[in-house]
Parts: C-alpha cells; sequence; structure tokens
C-alpha cells in the first residue's frame, strides 16, 4: 500500500471547478434568453452535443479513459462559450463546426485537457468570423422574438433566413453607422435611439452584460478566479475608451458603451481567465488582462470585425509564456535579496 | 499584550481534527514486551553502540555514543538485557533498515544514577555537552541535535529566540497536552535556551485553537519569573513550520539558502525545551517522549512512550476500529504509513494515526494540470508548484532548480488543494532525490578523474626519478673507476699523501658532469619512450586483428605508399631521433 502525504484532501476536483463556471454563466443565460428567446438554450445544447462527441472521439482515438475526461466538465464550457458567443440564430451545422474545431483541433491535437496554448471556444469563434463572415454577423433585430418553432427552423435550416434576422449587434451597428457618416454622425444622437442601444450599450445586451458581471462576481467570491484578469481587463478597456471618448465625444462611445456591450465582459469574467491559456503570475495576469482589454477595444473600433474580444484573448495567449516567464514572483526570503537566482 | 503579527502567503486550513485526542490527560504507556531502540534517531552522524547482546542496561544508560558534534546520544528506555544488535526496518518509507539495540525490558524500570544539576553554575560549553550526552534533539520533527543550535551567531547579535508551540498539523495534540499539563518545565527550559543564546526577546507562538495551552504557559511564563511572550497566531496550516513560525512573530524570512540565526533568529519546539530541562535539572535523558494516538480507534489518546515502543503495541491502547489498515506516523498532512506496524516509536514520532480508507479515502485518478494556480496561491514559500511539476514531470531538473524547488518545504499544500488530485510533493521529492543522485554521481565521477590523473602523473613521475637513479648511479659508478685509475696512476708514481687526497677530484668533477648529463639523456629517453607509447595508443585500433590476407593487403599498399614517398611522417622521425 503505498500513499503519499497529504492524507487530507480539500474536497475539490476538475469536474466541480468547471461545473461551477458553468453555474456562474447562468444569469448571463438567463438574460440572454429572455432577450432572443429559447433560441440560445438550442444553442447551447447543440454545442454542448457536438463537444462531447467530439470529445469521445478523440478520448477514444487516444485511448484516454473517456469516463474520467468526459465528466471534468471542460468540453461543457467550452461549448457554452462558443454557443454564447456565436450569433443565437445562427445555423446549427455552424455552431457544431466551431465546436468540433475547438475540441478537436485546439484542445486534443494540442495535448488534451490542460495543454491547449489558445483558447478553444476563441480559436472557434476567429474560424468562423474569419471562414463564414455573413453568417457569423447575422444578429436578431433588436426586439424581434420569433416563437420556438420558427426559431428552431431557422437554426436547423428548414425556414429561409429572413432578413428581419440578420441585425447587427448594438456595437456593430454604431461602429457601422459612425463609419458611414464620416463625422457628421453623433454618438450622443446614436444613442437617444432607445430601440437599439437601450439605457447604456445595447437594449437587452447590457443586462445580459450584467448577467455575465454577476456570475463573474461569484466566481471571483469563489476564489474561482482571482480578481487581476478582470480587473485589469476592465481598468484599461475603460482607461483607453475615456480617454478617446474625453478627446472626442461625438465619435468615441463612452466607456460605459464599451463595458456593457459585445464579448466585453463575459470576456472579461469567463474568457481571458482561463488558466490554462493564460497566465498564471500575478503581474502576468495584470499584463494578461490589460493586454487584452486594450487589444479588444483596438480592435472592435478600428478594426473590421463586430467585436475584438476574440482576437484580442488570442494574441495574448500567444503572449502568455513570456509574460509568464518574464514576471515570475519574488519567491519567501527573497525578496530583498535581489535576483532570485541560486547557483 | 497586543503584538504586530505578520502574516505569510499562502497556507491552507485542513480540519484540525484536534478534540478527538484532547479528552484525556496525558498517560503513561505501559512497558512493551521489547524495546527496539534505533543508534540514529537525529540528523547528523550516527551513534556508535557501545553495549552487545548479554549486556544489562539501566533505565538512562548510554547506549549509542555520539559521532561527531551533530549526533545525539542514544540511551536505554528501561532496565532489562540487551538482546541484540541488529539491524531492524526503520520508521521511515524507504522501509530500509539500520542498527537497532533491541531491550528485553526487567520490568523494574531502574534508573541509573541521575545527577540533577544547576545549569547556571555550568558554563555554555558545559550545558551543550550535557544536552548532547542526554540525546537532546528538536523534537519537532526536523530532530535536529539541539546543542548545536545552542551557539550564538559572532557576526549577527541573536535578536528574537522563537518557541514552537503552534502544533500547526491536524490531529496531532502532543504538544499542546504538555503545555496544558507540564508548562512550568517546558518554560524553564527555553530559560535555559536563553541563557545561552541571549536573545532580546523570547516569542512564545502557539496557534489560537489552543487557549487552554496559552494560558497555560503564560501563567507558567508569569510563575517562573520570566518576560517571555507568550502570543496566539492565526490558525493555518503551516503556521508551525519553523519558517512560518518566525516570519509569523517576526516578520523575516528565512530562504533556504541561509540559516535563520544569520538574520538573528533561533526557532525550538516546545516539548525540546521540556526535555532539555529534564535532562539538566533532573538528569533524565530522553528515554521517552509524548506520541498522540488518534485516527481511526475508539479512544484516542496522548500517551507518554517509551522510545522503541513497537508501533502496533502502541496502537492497540487505544483499540483500532477493525477496518484498519495501516499506520501514519506524523500528521496527516506531512506523515507517511510506516512501512510495518511493528517498526519502533523514535524521538521524531509526533503522532500514530490509525489508517483507513473511511478516515482518509483513496485518492481520485491523477488527471491533467489545468494551470488553475491554486497551488500558487496555497504555496506558503510563494513558489510555482505547477511550473515545478511539469519540469520535475519532464525530468527537466535543471528547471525545476531555477523555480526553487530546494526552497520547497514540502508541507502538502499544494497537493492539498489540487483540482486535478495531482500528489505534487511526490513529484518534488522525486525531483530532489533525482538531482542529488545526480549530484553525488558527478562529484564521484570528477573523484574519479582526479585520482586517475594523480596515478598517471604519479606513474611517469615514479619512471623518471627510476631513471633518474640509475643514471646517478652509473655515473656514480664510472666516477668510481676514474677515481680507481687515477688512484692506480697515482700508487705507480711518488706516494704523496697530500696529491692523494687532491688528486681524484679534478678526475670526479668531470665524471660528476658526466653523471649529470647521463640522468638528462635518461629523462629525455623516458619522455620519448612515453610520447611513442602515447603515439601507439593513439593510432588506429583497426589494424589489430587482420587475417593473414588483409595483412599481405595491407603490407603491399603500405610498400607502394612507401615507393611512392607516401610513407607516415613519424617514421622517419622515429628513426631518426632513436
Amino acid at each position: 500500500m503505498f500513499a503519499p502525504a497529504p492524507f487530507l484532501l480539500k474536497d475539490t476536483s476538475v469536474s466541480q471547478v468547471m461545473t461551477q463556471v458553468c453555474i456562474a454563466l447562468v444569469p448571463g443565460i438567463a438574460a440572454y434568453a429572455w432577450l432572443v428567446g429559447p433560441a440560445i438554450l438550442v444553442q447551447l445544447v447543440i454545442a454542448s452535443l457536438a463537444a462531447l462527441i467530439a470529445e469521445t472521439a478523440m478520448l477514444h482515438i487516444q485511448k484516454k479513459p473517456l469516463a474520467m475526461f468526459l465528466s471534468d466538465g471542460s468540453a461543457i464550457v467550452t461549448a457554452w462559450l462558443i454557443a454564447l458567443t456565436f450569433p443565437p440564430l445562427a445555423p446549427w451545422w455552424l455552431v457544431a463546426t466551431g465546436t468540433v474545431f475547438a475540441i478537436v483541433v485546439a484542445k486534443h491535437l494540442y495535448g488534451g485537457l490542460g495543454q491547449n496554448p489558445f483558447n478553444p471556444a476563441m480559436v472557434a469563434f476567429a474560424i468562423c468570423i474569419v471562414s463564414f463572415p455573413a453568417l457569423m454577423s447575422q444578429w436578431p433585430s433588436v426586439g424581434l422574438q420569433l416563437p420556438l418553432v420558427d426559431q428552431l427552423n431557422v437554426i436547423l435550416g428548414l425556414a429561409p433566413r429572413v432578413d428581419a434576422l440578420s441585425g447587427a449587434t448594438p456595437l456593430d451597428a454604431m461602429k457601422t453607422a459612425l463609419k458611414l457618416g464620416e463625422g457628421s454622425q453623433d454618438v450622443a444622437a446614436l444613442l437617444a435611439n432607445q430601440d437599439i442601444y437601450g439605457n447604456f450599450a445595447g437594449r437587452g445586451w447590457e443586462w445580459v452584460a450584467f448577467g455575465y458581471l454577476i456570475g463573474g462576481l461569484w466566481m471571483w467570491q469563489r476564489k474561482l478566479i482571482t480578481w487581476h484578469v478582470p480587473l485589469a481587463f476592465i481598468a484599461s478597456l475603460v482607461a483607453i475608451s475615456g480617454a478617446l471618448w474625453l478627446l472626442n465625444p461625438a465619435q468615441f462611445a463612452s466607456p460605459l458603451f464599451h463595458l456593457l456591450s459585445g464579448g466585453a465582459m463575459l470576456g472579461a469574467f469567463f474568457i481571458a481567465t482561463d488558466p490554462v491559456s493564460g497566465c498564471t503570475t500575478p503581474r502576468g495576469k495584470l499584463i494578461f488582462g490589460a493586454g487584452a482589454g486594450l487589444l479588444a477595444y483596438i480592435i472592435r473600433v478600428f478594426g473590421g470585425y463586430p467585436d475584438g474580444v476574440a482576437f484580442a484573448v488570442l494574441l495574448m495567449n500567444l503572449c502568455a509564456p513570456v509574460i509568464d516567464l518574464l514576471t515570475q514572483p519574488k519567491i519567501f526570503g527573497m525578496k530583498d535579496a535581489g535576483k532570485g537566482d541560486r547557483p | 499584550m497586543l503584538m504586530n503579527l505578520f502574516k505569510f502567503k499562502g497556507g491552507v486550513k485542513p480540519p484540525t481534527n484536534k478534540t478527538q485526542s484532547l479528552g484525556l490527560p496525558i498517560a503513561m504507556a505501559p512497558m512493551p514486551s521489547r524495546l527496539v531502540v534505533p543508534l540514529h534517531q537525529s540528523i547528523g552522524g550516527t551513534p556508535r553502540p557501545v553495549v552487545e547482546a548479554g549486556d544489562k542496561v539501566l533505565k538512562g544508560q548510554l547506549i549509542g555514543e555520539a559521532d561527531g558534534w551533530i549526533s545525539a546520544a542514544v540511551h536505554a528506555p528501561t532496565s532489562g538485557t540487551v538482546v541484540e544488535v541488529a539491524m531492524h526496518v526503520q520508521p521511515h518509507p524507504s522501509g530500509l533498515d539500520a542498527m537497532c539495540v533491541v531491550i528485553e525490558p526487567d520490568g523494574k524500570d531502574e534508573w541509573i544514577v541521575r545527577e540533577p544539576v544547576d545549569y547556571k553554575s555550568l558554563t555554555p560549553e558545559q550545558v551543550r555537552e550535557r544536552l548532547q550526552q542526554a540525546g537532546v534533539v528538536g523534537l519537532g520533527g526536523a530532530v535536529f541535535p539541539t546543542h548545536g543550535k545552542l551557539t550564538a551567531s559572532k557576526t549577527v547579535p541573536m535578536e528574537e529566540m522563537v518557541v514552537n508551540g503552534a502544533e500547526c498539523e491536524p490531529f496531532i495534540t502532543c504538544d499542546d497536552l504538555l503545555m496544558r499539563e507540564r508548562a512550568e518545565e517546558v518554560v524553564r527550559g527555553i530559560g535555559i535556551f536563553r541563557d545561552l543564546l541571549q536573545p532580546k526577546k523570547v516569542l512564545i507562538g502557539i496557534e489560537d485553537n489552543k487557549p487552554e495551552a496559552a494560558a497555560a504557559m503564560r501563567a507558567a511564563v508569569e510563575a517562573v519569573g520570566e518576560d517571555f511572550e507568550v502570543i496566539q497566531v492565526p490558525t493555518l496550516y503551516p503556521a508551525g513550520g519553523a519558517k512560518q513560525l518566525i516570519r509569523v512573530l517576526t516578520g523575516k524570512e528565512v530562504p533556504a539558502s541561509k540559516r535563520s540565526t544569520d538574520l538573528g533568529v533561533q526557532c525550538f519546539n516546545v516539548a525540546t525545551a521540556y526535555t532539555a530541562w529534564r535532562a539538566i535539572a533532573h538528569g533524565e535523558p530522553v528515554v521517552s517522549r509524548l506520541v498522540t494516538i488518534t485516527g481511526n480507534v475508539h479512544e484516542p489518546r496522548n500517551y507518554e512512550v517509551l522510545i522503541g515502543t513497537p508501533m502496533d503495541e502502541l496502537l492497540k491502547l487505544a483499540t483500532p476500529h477493525p477496518d484498519t489498515d495501516g499506520i501514519v506516523m506524523g500528521g496527516p498532512m506531512m506523515g507517511f504509513l510506516v512501512p510495518q506496524p511493528d517498526v519502533p516509536v523514535v524521538k521524531a514520532t509526533n503522532c500514530l494515526i490509525a489508517h483507513s480508507d473511511r478516515l482518509f479515502p483513496p485518492k481520485a485518478p491523477e488527471m491533467p494540470c489545468i494551470r488553475c494556480g491554486s497551488c500558487a496561491q496555497a504555496c506558503p514559500h510563494e513558489l510555482q508548484p505547477f511550473e515545478m511539476y511539469w519540469f520535475s514531470r519532464a525530468k527537466n531538473f535543471g528547471k525545476t532548480q531555477e523555480y526553487h524547488i530546494f526552497d520547497c518545504i514540502e508541507c502538502g499544500c499544494c497537493s492539498f488543494v489540487c483540482p486535478s488530485r495531482i500528489p505534487l510533493v511526490q513529484y518534488f521529492r522525486f525531483a530532489k532525490s533525482e538531482i542529488w543522485a545526480r549530484e553525488r554521481e558527478k562529484n564521484a565521477a570528477d573523484q574519479a578523474k582526479e585520482r586517475f590523473e594523480f596515478k598517471q602523473y604519479r606513474e611517469e613521475r615514479e619512471k623518471a626519478e627510476k631513471a633518474e637513479k640509475l643514471a646517478k648511479a652509473a655515473a656514480a659508478q664510472a666516477a668510481k673507476k676514474a677515481a680507481e685509475a687515477a688512484a692506480a696512476a697515482a700508487a705507480g708514481e711518488v706516494p704523496a699523501p697530500a696529491a692523494e687526497a687532491s688528486s681524484p677530484a679534478p678526475v670526479a668533477a668531470p665524471s660528476a658532469a658526466d653523471a649529470e648529463k647521463a640522468a638528462k639523456l635518461a629523462t629525455i629517453q623516458a619522455a620519448m619512450e612515453r610520447a611513442k607509447a602515447q603515439r601507439e595508443a593513439a593510432q588506429p585500433k583497426n589494424t589489430e586483428h587482420l587475417t593473414p590476407e588483409q595483412q599481405r593487403a595491407a603490407e603491399e599498399i603500405e610498400s607502394r605508399r612507401a615507393t611512392a614517398g607516401l610513407v607516415p611522417p613519424e617514421t622517419p622521425v622515429n628513426e631518426k631521433s632513436e
């Protein structure tokens, strides 16, 4: 009998961690479902099924224990993040393709759980928005809530993708309006249109963002995440958007608008905090979060894509190893001793 | 008494499980059927046995003599007969044997003549000597010989003496009960240490889940009239680690590369102070200690146990439940399953936990690391365990050292919190032992190389000396002959005593020069021989085992080359020079 110390262990496991992440997503999902209807729940199911099938296949090929890895919940978290970042009425095969790509390529081809250098959900988003830009930009028109049957028909491709569905996100609408206006459009005047922009940032969408914020704070309170990444992400997004907004409030939206629109909150609390592909040292996490917030703003405001969170996170994933290497904390007893190196 | 406490980063809060064994006072464990007393019970040199089979011994009689300064004596725990001095399995995870003195008790428990002294009448050297002779070692678990820690640094003034009564490991309560029941003797023992080290302050740290112990210690400090501060520290594992307690009480951080005395701090366990007092003031060497017996048993309790008591006999006192399947020595965070149940209690044994799957459920299978960083947040030394794990697993031991693996105190906090159930500490122990093994191998190889080179050098020197000797002998011979010839010539002429005395000199002079020349020549010759030998050694070896046909072919080629003027350059040079 060989069982090494410690004999006492905290009651925790990977599946517990992943389950709690899923629970933390629930407030955001609830607001989302209230906003666009049950379509999002359908997408969550489609993505989850695709993820589990892809995960099973990959585990089988690699002869890894199925039960242990399928129950770890990591594939479900990836699937849910994909479903929540894709347009809610995207065709089922788009969500499924993105999910399978995330699980097979972004996760398992890099070695599986814990080995992926890039956030699998963001890889799926990036691949799909590059490959299917039109489908990935079709968001339901604001305020439009089709009945479940119609939504299912659209998702399953049984009904034509009517133009009425093909709106844009408030973030994208703002960008397009400002771009087309070439300086003649005013942010304040645009925001006055509460049908699109709601009270702060996007009718309905701002409440989804609040939902993610609540879930994120809960994760922080449960010590699933530390404050570093979300705070740095939000701070840098506020700093850059605030600076440009103060400089030219007519052409740049306020920090509040940017915080509550697009994937900012989801990104700050659920995506940039992914420990596998992110930074691990406290200072590294600050740099990672700040970099992701900054890049997200630059891409969403000056770039060609409707939102910048996915690319921002992927770019920061690239930098994570070197950031970690350069931000190793000083250890116990070596804080005054200059370089902590020992012979 | 308000004092500013410091915090250490990390730490965990496992369920303490201490109340079970706190219900009853300390009891004396009954005399076991036999005592197996290992000689090596402290860090440092292994004591030499001074008894043999058949000897009668008294309680407290020396049976193992300290070997060197960092080593502590070992004594017979009771009176009786030495049955054997032999190898027995040790309470160590390795399950290795070590030399033990096995004693059959005679039941009288008869002491040697004890010599209590007032330590104030002794010089510090004498006190240290007595502690060493009494086998006083650190009872917190490290069993470092205490006298070796009682010399103040000559360069750094001793500022604080930290006395460790934290007892942070779950389940263990022996220090708690010691402080409750024997506080005065603990305080007097601390007084000895204080007088030897002369610190500015004495800080006694006790976790705040032991209010009774703290109160007893405060009362004792007052009763004895000392000015020690009894400080309750927050209950947070591993607050009882020496470095963590020093940090909490003084704010100082002792890195792995330094000793605490370099920072003006020294740390002792309360039980060590107690045994030091018994040793000096009562003349009783360390032959017993308090052991918590707990875990999967009916009646958890603390016992005063003779060193050498077989653990299974001891565990029976607490009536283990039938599903008990092993004995953990130490706490559940840093303890280990003993290799077999009858291994003896040693000075490092503070706790025995009856193990069962009900008490400590088997661990779930290890999952891949998800880099969640929980381990880094829990690490009291602020290390990055998941990075060290990664490199240990990859056997990239150089990298583990860059991530300070030798600062790891193996407290188990990282393994405790890991959601992937990775036995991180095991990986670090593996990496450390591999690094040590490689260093030993490298040292051995370096030494072998040195030995070989020295041997070569010596052989050459001997050869040269021999050649020189021969040359000198030849020169002497020549000189003698010349002298004889001169003498013969002189004898043929006028026998003049003056000429006889002076005549050999001119002849001898050239002969001496000859001798020198001959010696030089011999040295040169020897050097050339060596060079030749080396050249031969360096020449291709594939010409050694040739068939006659190959040999012939080679010779033909050689002859062709010779006629073509392609003869290897060494050959003519060699021939010319010889």
